[in-house]
């Protein structure tokens, strides 16, 4: 029999053996999975996990692919560490996108050098006010936001179809679903570099990142906002002796994770698909949950989860072409995954003795 | 009209299993948010098992039984690593979806038997009431066995009361001697068993073909469906009826032109859950009592 006894303090060793440990447990039993299926284990794995780094172009796709996972995450990562359960970041996204992506089709004249920058802001304001609804139900109501803002997934699914199909469809789309393309000014653009041209789809929205990571790890480490953020999460009634104020709190990582899960939505359709359409987002808004978890809800952790993760995205669009496996099987390792994760935090906390049962 | 009741009824049927599963889990102190991958689970498992078997009701038992493994996954993390159960649920309907996708992939396009009605004698000849109730298939009638049942067991049977008592306080029922884990095991599996028999009616009577993501959130809104009922048995009908009609209201709607777009009415089931959510918390005040009290809380057997 397994039983634990705490720890007298966090372990520091399981902090950095855990998410490694669970990376390989993960690799593990998806392929054992995958044999009992009847597909070829090794080349899965090969598939999967290291043909995304088999050329320099699908190497920086890596990077473009973790670019909205990272921004997603890192918005989540403040819910989480408040206790609060947004796992709408999908539907965010979506409305963010469709916001921002209305605006520049509306007001293509408004073309200016900072045109993107005002679409940025407008994706943040859209998927914020997505948030906003379970965000003000939640404090005022007390009416669970994990369902209220998974339920907007599917409306916002539902209306950006209906959006595309409808007003905004481009009369000259020969009857498929999409919108005009964005005016150039909407358009983020490919980083040329000197003497090799374009690598893969690499665009200036990855530079967004290196400013995204240092401020929110200043954040969350050394403002007071950032510390209040984490008493609410691990010690609820501290914080309330502390007279801080849960529902600003809780209404402000809603707003937050919701903004940033509409710029990634903005920023990876102005750079991979240039105008609107009824799919928009591809699971970005739940991946990134995995990511922030994977990443130990740490920025500098969820740059390094986002990476991982897109590698296994690209590697089961790469399975799917080669071997025909459905590309959702990422879903398959990103759950085992975050099982073995939670699992570590239980084992930075507890230390396990096997026993003779008595 | 009976027609019409009768869609109603079957669209309402895996909310109302998957529901009443996961009200026992959450009754001893698991909150089991894996509902939506436990019902995939037992839709792709019963039909593998209908087309490897040719009998419906391997369905249902494969849909139970495959429901029950993804709930033992759940239990091993949440109950014995003590894993937060929000994010464990999460993962495994996460897990639930990839697994379905790869396990259905040989069985696209591929259609299965409907399972048959089962005329109860003599009463179905009651007009209308025996056609709509005593016309149904298996699966309807263990769903109404089954929230009777659970009614009473919550009500008067000991091990219903101590399974409350352990979703209420768990450090009390541990120190009285009762096996807090143990039960929890339990209940989480009988939640799965529901939920993959929920699950199984989709393809069993609903739609006779695998589609990845095939539940589309209906157990997103059997979890919304516990907390409608406020944790009692039999308004758990009453809510699903409720879903059952918005959905097949906007079918409907669908069907016969009316002047909304179609993917405005789709949003009815989804709006509806926020709407009855909403409506019901402003009442669960926690002095009510209606919430289990350690629900979603780990437990720590000290030893």
């Amino acid at each position: 029999m397994i039983t634990f006894t705490p720890r007298d303090k966090v372990s520091k060793n399981w902090t950095i053996i855990a998410p490694i440990l669970s990376i390989f447990l993960t690799i593990f039993f998806g392929l054992l999975i995958f044999t009992f299926l009847g597909y070829n284990p090794l080349e899965t794995l090969y598939q999967v996990f290291l043909s995304p780094f088999s050329r320099i172009d699908r190497i920086s796709d890596i990077f473009v692919k973790a670019c909205p996972l990272v921004i997603v995450g890192t918005g989540l990562m403040l819910c989480f560490r408040a206790n609060v359960w947004n796992i709408g970041a999908e539907g965010q996204f979506i409305m963010g996108t469709l916001l921002a992506g209305s605006f520049a089709l509306l007001f293509p004249s408004v073309e200016t050098k900072f045109f993107i920058f005002i679409m940025i802001v407008i994706g943040f304001i859209g998927g914020a006010l997505w948030a906003f609804i379970p965000a003000i139900l939640k404090t005022k109501l007390n009416v669970n936001e994990i369902l209220v803002s998974l339920m907007l997934v599917y409306v916002a699914m539902l209306f950006i179809d209906f959006i595309v199909r409808g007003p905004l469809r481009d009369p000259m789309s020969f009857g498929f679903p999409l919108s005009k393309p964005y005016p150039d000014g909407a358009i983020i653009n490919k980083i040329p570099f000197p003497g090799i041209g374009y690598l893969g789809q690499l665009h200036y929205g990855i530079l967004l990142i290196l400013l995204l990571i240092p401020i929110s790890w200043l954040f969350v480490n050394k403002t007071l906002s950032g510390f209040k953020i984490n008493v609410l999460g691990s010690a609820p009634k501290a914080a309330k002796f502390a007279g801080f104020k849960q529902n600003t709190i809780t209404i402000t990582v809603l707003l937050l994770s919701g903004g940033l899960a509409g710029v990634a939505g903005v920023i990876e359709v102005s750079a991979n698909i240039g105008q609107l359409q009824p799919e928009v987002s591809f699971g970005y808004g739940f991946t990134a949950i995995i990511v922030a978890f994977l990443g130990r809800l740490n920025p500098i952790g969820i740059l390094f989860a986002g990476i991982i993760i897109a590698t296994v995205k690209l590697g089961a669009d790469n399975a799917q072409m080669s071997m025909g496996i459905p590309k959702v099987v990422t879903g398959l390792f990103e759950g085992i995954l975050l099982f073995f994760l939670l699992t570590g935090e239980t084992l930075q906390k507890y230390k396990i003795k096997w026993s003779k049962v008595t | 009209m009976d027609a019409l009741m009768l869609t109603i009824i079957a669209t309402s049927i895996p909310l109302l299993l998957a529901a009443t599963g996961e009200l026992i889990t959450e009754k001893s102190g698991v909150l089991n948010l894996g509902v939506e991958g436990m019902m995939l689970s037992g839709a792709v498992g019963a039909l593998g098992a209908v087309l490897w078997l040719g009998n419906p009701y391997f369905g249902i038992i494969a849909g139970g039984l495959c429901g029950v493994l993804m709930a033992s996954i759940f239990s091993i993390f949440t109950i014995n690593f003590m894993t937060n159960q929000v994010a464990t649920g999460l993962g495994l309907t996460i897990f639930a979806t990839g697994l379905t996708g790869l396990a259905g992939a040989p069985l696209v396009g591929k259609t299965v038997p409907s399972l048959p009605k089962i005329e109860i004698f003599l009463l179905s000849d009651i007009p209308f009431v025996g056609e709509i109730l005593f016309k149904q298939d298996f699966i309807a009638y263990l769903s109404v066995a089954i929230i009777i049942f659970i009614t009473y067991f919550l009500k008067y049977s000991k091990s219903g009361i101590v399974l409350r008592a352990v979703g209420d306080d768990h450090q009390s029922a541990h120190s009285v001697g009762y096996p807090v884990k143990k039960i929890r095991w339990y209940a989480t599996c009988f939640g799965g068993m529901c939920a993959g028999i929920g699950g199984a009616y989709i393809p069993l009577v609903l739609t006779p073909h695998w589609s990845e993501g095939m539940t589309a959130g209906r157990g997103w809104i059997a979890l919304a469906l516990v907390v409608f009922a406020s944790w009692i048995p039999w308004r758990i009908i009453v809510g699903a009826l409720i879903f059952g009609g918005i959905t097949i209201a906007q079918l409907v709607g669908q069907a016969r032109g009316w002047p909304i777009p179609s993917q405005i009415l789709s949003m009815m089931p989804y709006l509806a859950t926020i709407v009855a959510l909403t409506m019901i918390s402003g009442r669960i005040s926690k002095s009510n009592s209606v919430v289990p009290a350690s629900l979603g809380k780990p437990f720590f057997d000290t030893q």
